[in-house]
This record gives C-alpha cells, sequence and structure tokens, in this order.
C-alpha cells in the first residue's frame, strides 16, 4: 500500500475544499452577513491540512486499484468532516452528528435533510449548503484529476471509484482531457440553467442554489416548502433540467462529436426516457383527482417523477398524500435511479437492463439448455466481467440495505418511514414517504440512525465498493 | 497527436509505453484480447478498443477519422497492410506496418508506393543489420550510427587495468590524442551524461561519440583489438538468423547456423548455399563443442525462447573468448540481464519501437529542423537524436558556451558539410549543420527544445 500517495491526494483534496470555502465567503460579503471571519477559519483550517499533506511529493506516485479506491472512501468521509464545519461553528446546527449528516447528504447529492426550519439559515450557509451538491455531483476527484498533473494512467482508479455506473470507460485516450471535458460540460449546462432560471424572473441567489441543487441531482432548496412556491415556468425548467442532468455524460459529449446515431442506439438512454414517460402517464392519470386540470396533474407529476427518478430530491407537491399506487411507484423509480455516467444516484438504468436481459437469457438458457446467449446492450455484447461485477453489486446492495434496514428499526419508527429513509438515502434521493416525506425531515432519528444513514448515502454515492475496500482488512494487509 | 496503434503484442506494448510518455500524444490502441486492452489502460493513460482490427467499424471506434498515424504491428504481416489500406482510405492518416517474412522483403518498396504506407518495419531484418554492425565492431557493445554512417556512438565496457580507469573526463584527449567525446555512462543500475570532472572506473559501460576513423583508433590507442570476427556460430535459425547469415556472407564472414527443425535447414540450406547448415539441437553443449564453439570467433544465440538464448550465451562465454550476442525478445527483466555481462545484447522490440517512435516524433515536428536518427541508448535511459537544423534561430550561430542547455542535456557532435566536428565550448552552429544531442529528458523534436 503506497500510503504517502494516499495522504498527498487527499491533501489536495483538502487544498480543493479550501477554495471551495471561498464562494460561501463571498456571498457572505455580498450579502453583507456576518460569517466571513468563519469560513475564512474553514479556509484556514482546511488549507493548514491540506498544505501540510501536500508539502511532502511521494516518490513513489504509482496508484494501483486498492489505492485508487482507498482514496476515494477517505476523501469523501474526510470532505464531508470538513464541509461540516460552518454548521457546527455557526451554532445553526450545534450537533457535529447533525451537521456530519447534512454535509454528506450534500456531498453525496442526496438532499435529507435535518432540519425543520431551512429559512432561518443565512443566505451563506445555504449557498453552501447547495453548492456542496455541485462539487459532489461530478466528484471531486474528478474534479482533481482534471486541473492537477497528477501520475499518468493510475489516475484511471480514481474515477474508476469515484463515477458511478458498471463500466467506467474514457472519453478520449487522455484521463486528465476526460476529466477536464465532463467538468466543462457540466459547467456549461449547469450555467444555460442559472441564465434560465434567471431570465424567467428569479434572483440571482435562488438561480444559484436552484441549479446547484438540480445540477448535482441533489435537492436542497433554501425554502421550506421546497420548490412549491416557484412559478410553473421555473417548475418546468427544474424538471427538463433534472432529467438533462440523470443522463450519461458520454452521451453528451458523442453530440458535440455529432455522432447522433451513436446516441440514438443507446438501450439506457431508451429505457430511461421511456421509464418517465410511463411513470408520468400512470402516475397522473391515478391522481387525475387531486388537480384541478389535467394539464397540472401532468406537470406536478412530471416535476415529482423526474426528481425521484434522478434522486434529485425537489418537492412541488406532497407526494406522501397520492394514492397508494402513485407512492409504490414513485419509491420504485428511486431503486432504478438515473443513466451510470449521470450525476444521480440509485442502481442505475443500465445495470437494470442488463440485469433484465441476465434474467431473459437464463429463461431461454433452461429451455434450451445447450444454446449460446450473451447480453447485448447498445449494440455491443456486454462482457461476463461487467454482468458479474452488475450480480455482485445488487447482492452487496441488498445485504447492505437489510442491515440498514433493521438498524434503523431500532428506533422504533413505523415501516414505511423506516424502509423509504434507507431507500431515499442509499439512492440519493432525499425525502421518502410518511416521517420522512416531503414535507417532514430526518431530524427525529437517533444518532446511530443517523450514522447509519449518513453511510448508506456515501455508500450510495460510492457505489458501495470503495466503502468496503477501505473497511476489508484485505486491502490493508501487507 | 492521435495515434492508434493496432495489435498489443510485444512491440504494441512497448510502442504504447515509449510513446504515452510525450504529452501531447493521444493513444488509442486495439486488439482482440480485452485482457489485454485492460491491462494497458490500467497500466498508461491511453484508451483501448476491443474488436477485430482490421474492420472498419473497430477502426472508426478507435478513432481513425481524427487519427495522425497509425501503427499495425499485430502478428501477422496480412492483417496489417490490410489495416493500413482500410485506415488510410477511411481517415486518410499516415500509415506504418510490420511486415516481417522473408518472400515479402523483395516486395517491401511496392507495398509501401502502392499502398500508400508511410513506414515499413521488418523487425527481423533490422535486430540482423545490428548483429552484423557489432559483429563487424567486436569491441563494441552497441553501435548506433548517424549522419549517414559518418558519425557513430559506440558503447563499451572499460576492460580490468584499462588506462581509463581512474581518468577524469576532461584528461581523455590530453592523454590520448584522439578527438572523441564520452557522451553516457552506465554504472550499477544507474546513468550519467557525465560532465568533465566524472571519474571514469573499470567495469563501466561507457559510451562514446566519435567518426568512424577517430572510433578505431581510440580503440587501438587504449589497447582494445577491433578486428572484425571472421567467423561466426548461430545457434536458431529463423526469419533473424537468416537476415543476419545473408550480410554476414556478403562481407566474407563465416556463418555456421545450428537450427534444430530438419524441414528449416533444407530451407535454408537452399537460401543460403555459402553457409553451413548443421540440423542439430543447439541446446546440447556436446554439439556445440564437436562443432567448434571454443575456436570461434563470435556466437549469436537467436533461438526463440530468451531463457535459453540466455544459457546458451553464458555457456559460450565460458567456454570461449570471441563475441557474444544475444537476442532477447519478451522478457522484461532488463536490469537483471545487463548484470549478466553477456556483452551485446539485442532486443528486437526495442529497436522496432525506437524506429516507429523516431518516425512519429520527426512526423510532428516543426519545419525549422529535423530529426534525422534517433537512438535509444545507455540502456534506453536516454535518446541520442540527430537533428537537421534547416533555419536559424535562437540557437544559431552562438558558441557553445553562451547556450543554456537543459540538465543532462550534451551537444556531442556537429556535422557540417560532411565534416564531424567534436564540439568544444567556442564552436556554433550553423544552418545547414547536423547536430547530434545526447539526452535523458524524453521527448525532444525540435533542436530549440534543447534549451532552457
Amino acid at each position: 500500500m503506497n500510503y504517502r500517495i494516499i495522504l498527498h491526494t487527499l491533501g489536495w483534496v483538502l487544498n480543493l475544499e479550501a477554495l471551495a470555502f471561498l464562494l460561501p465567503l463571498v456571498c457572505a460579503a455580498v450579502y453583507g452577513e456576518p460569517y466571513i471571519p468563519l469560513f475564512a477559519v474553514c479556509i484556514g483550517v482546511c488549507a493548514f491540512f491540506g498544505i501540510l499533506l501536500t508539502l511532502r511529493v511521494p516518490k513513489k506516485k504509482t496508484m494501483y486499484s486498492k489505492e485508487g479506491f482507498i482514496t476515494v472512501a477517505l476523501a469523501w468521509i474526510v470532505m464531508s468532516i470538513m464541509g461540516a464545519l460552518p454548521f457546527v461553528l455557526s451554532g445553526f446546527i450545534p450537533s457535529f452528528v447533525d451537521a456530519l449528516f447534512e454535509t454528506v447528504s450534500g456531498f453525496t447529492t442526496t438532499g435529507a435533510s435535518i432540519l425543520s426550519d431551512v429559512e432561518v439559515l443565512p443566505k451563506c450557509l445555504l449557498f453552501w449548503r447547495s453548492f456542496t451538491h455541485w462539487i459532489g455531483g461530478m466528484g471531486v476527484l474528478v474534479f482533481l484529476v482534471a486541473i492537477l498533473p497528477l501520475a499518468g494512467g493510475d489516475n484511471l482508479f480514481l474515477i474508476k471509484a469515484e463515477s458511478p455506473g458498471p463500466s467506467v470507460s474514457k472519453l478520449v485516450p487522455k484521463v486528465k482531457t476526460t476529466a477536464t471535458l465532463l467538468y466543462r460540460m457540466y459547467f456549461a449546462l449547469t450555467l444555460l440553467e442559472i441564465l434560465l432560471l434567471y431570465a424567467g424572473g428569479l434572483d440571482m441567489f435562488s438561480s444559484l442554489t436552484i441549479s446547484f441543487g438540480t445540477a448535482g441531482t441533489g435537492g436542497f432548496s433554501i425554502k421550506n416548502s421546497g420548490l412549491a412556491d416557484y412559478s410553473p415556468y421555473v417548475q418546468n425548467v427544474v424538471t427538463i433540467f433534472m432529467i438533462i442532468f440523470g443522463v450519461d455524460f458520454s452521451l453528451y459529449y458523442m453530440l458535440i462529436l455529432r455522432k447522433f446515431k451513436d446516441v440514438a442506439k443507446s438501450d439506457e438512454l431508451r429505457v430511461y426516457l421511456g421509464i418517465i414517460l410511463l411513470a408520468i402517464t400512470f402516475i397522473s392519470f391515478n391522481c387525475r383527482g387531486l388537480f384541478e386540470s389535467a394539464a397540472t396533474a401532468i406537470r406536478y407529476t412530471a416535476f415529482q417523477v423526474a426528481s425521484i427518478m434522478t434522486t434529485t430530491g425537489f418537492a412541488t407537491a406532497d407526494y406522501d398524500k397520492w394514492p397508494e399506487l402513485s407512492k409504490t411507484m414513485l419509491v420504485t423509480l428511486m431503486f432504478i435511479g438515473a443513466c451510470a455516467g449521470s450525476t444521480a444516484g440509485g442502481i442505475k438504468v443500465s445495470r437494470i437492463v442488463i440485469l433484465v436481459k441476465s434474467i431473459f437469457k437464463e429463461v431461454k438458457l433452461v429451455s434450451h439448455p445447450k444454446s449460446t446467449h450473451k447480453v447485448m446492450m447498445n449494440g455491443r455484447v456486454v462482457e461476463h466481467d461487467v454482468i458479474r461485477a452488475v450480480n455482485v453489486y445488487m447482492a452487496a446492495y441488498m445485504l447492505i440495505f437489510a442491515v440498514s434496514l433493521m438498524l434503523i428499526c431500532i428506533d422504533g419508527k413505523d415501516f414505511t418511514t423506516n424502509f423509504t429513509a434507507v431507500a431515499s438515502t442509499m439512492n440519493n434521493v432525499g425525502p421518502g414517504l410518511a416521517g420522512v416525506g416531503p414535507t417532514r425531515n430526518f431530524g427525529e432519528f437517533s444518532t446511530l440512525s443517523k450514522l447509519v444513514l449518513s453511510a448508506d448515502m456515501l455508500i450510495g454515492r460510492l457505489e458501495i465498493f470503495p466503502i468496503l475496500v477501505l473497511i476489508s482488512p484485505y486491502a490493508w494487509r501487507k | 497527436m492521435n495515434i492508434i496503434i493496432v495489435g498489443c503484442g510485444k512491440v504494441g506494448q512497448k510502442l504504447a509505453e515509449k510513446l504515452s510518455q510525450e504529452k501531447e500524444n493521444n493513444i488509442t490502441v486495439v486488439d482482440l484480447r480485452r485482457s489485454v486492452i485492460t491491462d494497458l489502460i490500467n497500466q498508461y493513460d491511453i484508451m483501448g478498443v476491443c474488436g477485430s482490427c482490421s474492420s472498419l467499424d473497430t477502426l472508426l471506434d478507435a478513432g481513425v477519422k481524427e487519427a495522425d498515424i497509425l501503427i499495425a504491428v499485430t502478428g501477422s504481416d496480412e492483417v496489417n497492410l490490410l489495416t493500413c489500406l482500410i485506415a488510410k482510405k477511411a481517415g486518410g492518416c499516415q500509415t506504418v506496418a510490420r511486415v516481417r517474412k522473408p518472400e515479402y522483403a523483395k516486395e517491401l518498396h511496392l507495398f509501401k508506393e502502392d499502398l500508400g504506407l508511410a513506414l515499413i518495419i521488418n523487425p527481423e531484418f533490422t535486430a540482423a543489420t545490428e548483429i552484423a554492425r557489432v559483429l563487424r565492431f567486436p569491441s563494441a557493445i552497441q553501435i548506433d550510427t548517424f549522419a549517414k554512417g559518418r558519425a557513430e556512438i559506440l558503447k563499451f565496457r572499460i576492460p580490468e587495468n584499462s588506462m581509463l580507469n581512474n581518468m577524469l573526463i576532461r584528461d581523455i584527449h590530453k592523454k590520448i590524442e584522439c578527438d572523441i567525446l564520452v557522451c553516457g555512462v552506465e554504472r550499477d543500475d544507474m546513468a550519467f551524461i557525465p560532465g568533465g570532472d566524472f571519474v571514469l572506473k573499470s567495469g563501466d559501460n561507457i559510451s562514446i561519440v566519435a567518426s568512424i576513423k577517430n572510433g578505431t583508433k581510440f580503440f587501438k590507442q587504449i589497447g582494445i583489438k577491433t578486428n572484425r570476427v571472421k567467423d561466426t556460430m548461430i545457434v536458431g535459425g529463423g526469419a533473424t538468423a537468416y537476415y543476419l547469415a545473408k550480410q554476414l556472407l556478403a562481407t566474407g564472414i563465416k556463418v555456421k547456423i545450428i537450427e534444430q527443425n530438419p524441414e528449416r535447414c533444407v530451407e535454408l540450406c537452399s537460401l543460403l548455399p555459402k553457409a553451413s547448415i548443421i540440423n542439430s539441437d543447439g541446446t546440447d553443449n556436446r554439439v556445440l563443442l564437436e562443432e567448434g564453439l571454443e575456436y570461434a570467433e563470435s556466437f549469436v544465440s537467436l533461438t526463440n525462447i530468451d531463457e535459453e538464448n540466455i544459457l546458451l550465451s553464458l555457456f559460450a562465454k565460458s567456454k570461449m573468448k570471441g563475441k557474444l550476442v544475444t537476442k532477447i525478445n519478451r522478457i522484461a527483466y532488463d536490469d537483471v540481464i545487463s548484470g549478466l555481462d553477456l556483452d551485446t545484447t539485442i532486443y528486437p522490440k526495442n529497436i522496432t519501437a525506437e524506429y516507429i517512435v523516431k518516425f512519429v516524433r520527426a512526423k510532428k515536428n516543426s519545419i525549422g529542423s529535423n530529426i534525422e536518427t534517433m537512438h535509444m541508448i545507455l540502456d534506453g535511459k536516454a535518446e541520442a537524436i540527430e537533428f537537421r537544423v534547416n533555419e536559424a534561430s535562437s540557437l544559431t550561430n552562438k558558441t557553445l558556451e553562451e547556450l543554456n542547455l537543459k540538465d543532462n542535456t550534451l551537444i556531442t557532435c556537429i556535422i557540417r558539410q560532411g565534416k564531424v566536428i567534436m564540439p568544444r565550448g567556442k564552436d556554433v552552429i550553423l544552418p545547414q549543420d547536423t547536430v547530434i544531442v545526447v539526452t535523458t529528458n524524453i521527448g525532444f523534436k525540435d533542436i530549440t527544445d534543447i534549451l532552457l
């Protein structure tokens, strides 16, 4: 194990976080809030540890698979601990565990909150809360790789460990260029949304925070009512952008390269859009009685479906009061999640497609035991390694889900609350149903439950294995 | 520069390694075997495409439309040629193919013109040429020629009790009246580009730059024989042995080839009527002794198994005093092998990679100056590059003392109108000169790159 390179990279993550703290500091300055020293202290702490760790440049720059995974897992934990500082120091979230939950929820783009009243927070803290979504959406280490001249091909392991999806590949031969391209597209799309929201009459602060929340598919909002009080225009723009940020970013790169045929061939995209359309149709039909017109029904359902499917977690309606069929469908959507290679959480459409196709393959094999079948996706054969990884992922996912659920049950809440709490944190959605519904929050859970749910959020965002590698003795053994 | 490497065998992997070290190269590798691709991607900063090399779909996936150079180095000549043909039609990039079968050797220029190939490489032939060169000048371990053969970089080991032992490099041209320049020293696992204060020791491998005449003179002065060998014994009768025998016989060196396969022996007999072909197992030491290993002036092991070659050479070393050449194809323990004191070792994959890297680098440099020749020296730890200076730049018309060179970079030789000049501080580089630079900085493309 190359400890030096792990610490060195962690140092750079902290330096980056120190830079990120500059933005809420500027925000505090712009709105004249008395929190400039607070963020200055945060920057100081991050930069101190960051510079301390980066000062020693490791001689051996090789980073193998396990170093990559462990670096990513540690980076996210360290980053969350530091990110919780402003909440604790400002006194708005006095309990450290609560603040950690809130920050993990931000970085993992979950959007689950323990705050019952967010409107009392000063603007700079609200800004930081939303900005964590944007940082966590595309990933910190991807950003690090994009800007830092770290050693060559080995950085691929960092991106692999941080990016969601069953098989992560590069857009272009160079890791650095790939990372830069991803961030450019991410930045451009975010900017577009900010401008569209601003043009729709929102003030700059709201446009920024809502866009950060959408881009990272996070879901923190700056009002207690979520996005319910905003105009239909704003809600529609957000709906469309949530769907956009749930699409695999490599498809946007192909669009830039004008490879329209390859985009059209993408099974994942078609299934993703298909599920969204189907869900909107069914749920709006099911809920038609709750709204005055079909158009409003569709608008509200579209927002909710897009928000849950892309694991954003914004809400414009209290879907906890919707019919059971609609609620169940929404919870199912939580598990599916959006496309691999996007900023969203969940199991990912591509994994579902591969799993369903493998089931068909097995069924065919039963009737014709000697026949040969291969799972195909996007017109290509899916390698056996990928299928194996997807199967193991599912098994691990369900196991962790069950264990978390039992740990949460100790609090003695009702089943719907517990089940949807775990589902929404592990899939990085945010709100669930009943006790954690869109109008409620996670504040009532015990400390243990909050820690379990925070771990679930990290496990969900990093897709299980980095965290498992981090805690497994095999990786640390010499 | 976008480069596609088709075929990830020994040479393909070496190329991926060497070319990915140069920052501005975007490399995509193509192979049928996914495991090889995954390994390479994890090792170097490159992209991989898995698929049939000569299919248009695969090549399009690999981005042949945007590619500048496609290098086809699969195991099959035919696939290489077909791939280049398709790539040329689909993307209009420069193409490089490895064509190794001796039966195609005569048609190479035809392929080159009719199929529009930019470069054809035959690793066996290049390796054979290299071996032949060493056999003509057996006191050197490695010989690299520059300026169309006018200047050479010679590598040799300083013998015990040599007059060079404990000599300062600055003192060499005072004590030995010969115009040469020491451009590299290898000691243990380290390689140096030495300054004047460097002290040479017995057992060092040193590389010197000299004109052909001065090289021979220098060896005479320090008491090393420079006669070329009169005969050679080759174990293994593959393509390299054939090319080598052909070149040696043409210069009047007697050749004895020991080959196990009787059919191949018959074939060699008809191809090389002047050589004596022995049909026997070359790894049987009795056979070697019976065929007069002890009296041979040189011994070349060219079987397909590297370990066998190494052992054969070690055995030969214990029995004879002559020149040893060992071919190593596959195994990668360069440091260990150089510690075995095997005299000359030839790595065909490195030679091939070197040729292609030179070609690629020469393709992307500016008009100002051109790479004429490039060789890896000091066990691949440094490059010796011959630049043609076409026009005036920040570097011309200044004395060498005034130039601010990068670390570990040495101007070793200036060739002006066919005359080899060993440069001193007061010399100048003029347009139309060719300059040989030795450096451990990888990736120089233009003569001005040597400046800080």
